[in-house]
């Protein structure tokens, strides 16, 4: 869930789904094909990076960035709602909000996607601000570290952040079909999403808390520890 | 304006000494990071545009008071997504090249924006262009230039606040100045009230 993703660009090989939720004149919110593509180029980065991880996966596109800020909220929680709906067995959330008024109905949605088996992986802040959804349980938070080893991760002793993933100075798919250098936890986010979806591919049917142990277990300081 | 000037200001109650306080924080963030360039812009939801509020170095002498659409580009996603970002190499983006170019006459090369949150929600943005060219922008800097953008966040709403508690500001603006500045406990119901007012409008 982003601001789209350029299904052609060649490090992200396709998308399956891709569905934009706006408002529609009578003012309800609707989910419909998404023929735009990326209105910023942060969710194809996010996209290719969950290619990167899990080549084989089928990637869905839920556009909730790039319409009207005012509604962004009730925007974000409609493209949640539907993607729990449809089944995704892992959901990636590189945004968050501080809107206090919709942290309720986003504890609701991440708890229904927790017992549905969809696992929510989100960004944390590294803002001094409360921001959700990354805080609940029921959703894996991501921060960053600086290194770019291969599947160097690490599971964090003390949450409320949960794994550090690459995120710093990384060689990423952006507009037009090209590449930028960035960095920011959101691009974390999609490392953990993608090794997630590698987990779930070798073992389907594992519940979130399941995904969640393995990822602990895999993770390079436990690794090294053991 | 420059840090140097020497507009008498009486506080937040006139527009000089608003714009002596956010230019001093872009002096010193530049500062700080070695930056090319510092710059504050606020969001004016009612036509999706960046303000440049306040700049240091590169484009201070033209930029104040410039637009760019909120619509895309790496500060209209910060905006958005209420997520900083930080790009080190931005001129590989030909769109985002060539929009800042014709708007601002100046194409950074590293560019890191932070939004600034506020009150649950997102003000505008902080952005530091071409940080001191031997360092990358790292973790150490991300989690101060968030701090720096707290502040900033607060500093702006103090401003916005001041504005819109001006003589000759329409209603509506004065009413949204108002709303923005409310107490946080009060945040969620003047977010509805606006957007009730705003569905009024467009309807």
């Amino acid at each position: 869930m982003d601001s789209g993703v350029d299904g052609d660009h060649p490090r992200v090989g396709g998308v399956t789904d891709a569905v934009v939720v706006s408002e529609s004149a009578d003012g309800d919110l609707v989910v419909t094909a998404d023929e735009d593509g990326d209105a910023y180029g942060h969710g194809t980065a996010c996209a290719a990076i969950v290619r990167q991880l899990a080549p084989d996966c089928e990637l869905g596109s839920v556009r909730v960035l790039g319409g009207e800020l005012t509604g962004a909220g009730p925007i974000l929680l409609r493209g949640l709602e539907w993607a729990i709906e449809q089944g995704f067995e892992v959901i990636n959330l590189s945004l968050s909000t501080t809107k206090s008024r919709f942290i309720e109905k986003l504890h609701e949605l991440a708890d229904r996607a927790y017992f549905k088996g969809s696992l929510l992986v989100a960004s944390a802040h590294n803002m001094p601000v409360e921001s959700f959804p990354w805080r609940f349980p029921a959703v894996i938070s991501v921060g960053s570290h600086s290194g770019h080893g291969h599947h160097e991760y690490y599971v964090n002793p003390d949450p409320p952040v949960e794994f550090v993933a690459p995120g710093v100075d990384l060689d990423l798919a952006w507009l037009g079909g090209g590449t930028i250098q960035a960095t920011g936890n959101s691009f974390a986010t999609p490392y953990i999403a993608g090794l997630a979806a590698l987990v779930l591919a070798k073992h389907p049917g594992l519940r979130p808390f399941e995904v969640k142990t393995a990822l602990r277990c895999a993770s390079s300081n436990v690794r090294s520890a053991a | 304006m420059s840090s140097g000037s020497s507009a008498r200001s009486g506080g937040l109650d006139d527009e000089a000494g608003r714009r002596i306080l956010l230019q001093s924080i872009v002096e010193l963030t530049r500062s700080l990071f070695g930056a090319r360039a510092c710059s504050i812009m606020s969001y004016d939801p009612g036509s999706r545009e960046l303000i440049f509020e306040a700049v240091a170095g590169e484009g201070a002498d033209t930029l104040v008071g410039r637009r760019i659409s909120a619509r895309t580009g790496l500060a209209g996603w910060a905006l958005a997504s209420e997520e900083p970002i930080a790009v080190s190499d931005v001129r590989h983006d030909p769109r985002f090249a060539r929009e800042v170019a014709e708007e601002t006459g100046y194409v950074p090369t590293a560019i890191t924006v932070y939004p600034l949150l506020h009150d649950e929600g997102s003000l505008g943005v902080l952005n530091v262009l071409d940080q001191s060219a031997s360092e990358r922008v790292g973790l150490a800097d991300m989690e101060a230039l968030g701090r720096i953008a707290t502040h900033t966040a607060a500093v702006l709403a103090l401003v916005q606040g001041a504005r819109g508690a001006e003589p000759g500001q329409d209603e509506f603006t004065r009413l949204r100045a108002r709303l923005s500045a409310a107490r946080p406990g009060q945040r969620a119901a003047a977010a509805d009230a606006l957007d009730a007012l705003r569905r009024l409008l467009e309807s």
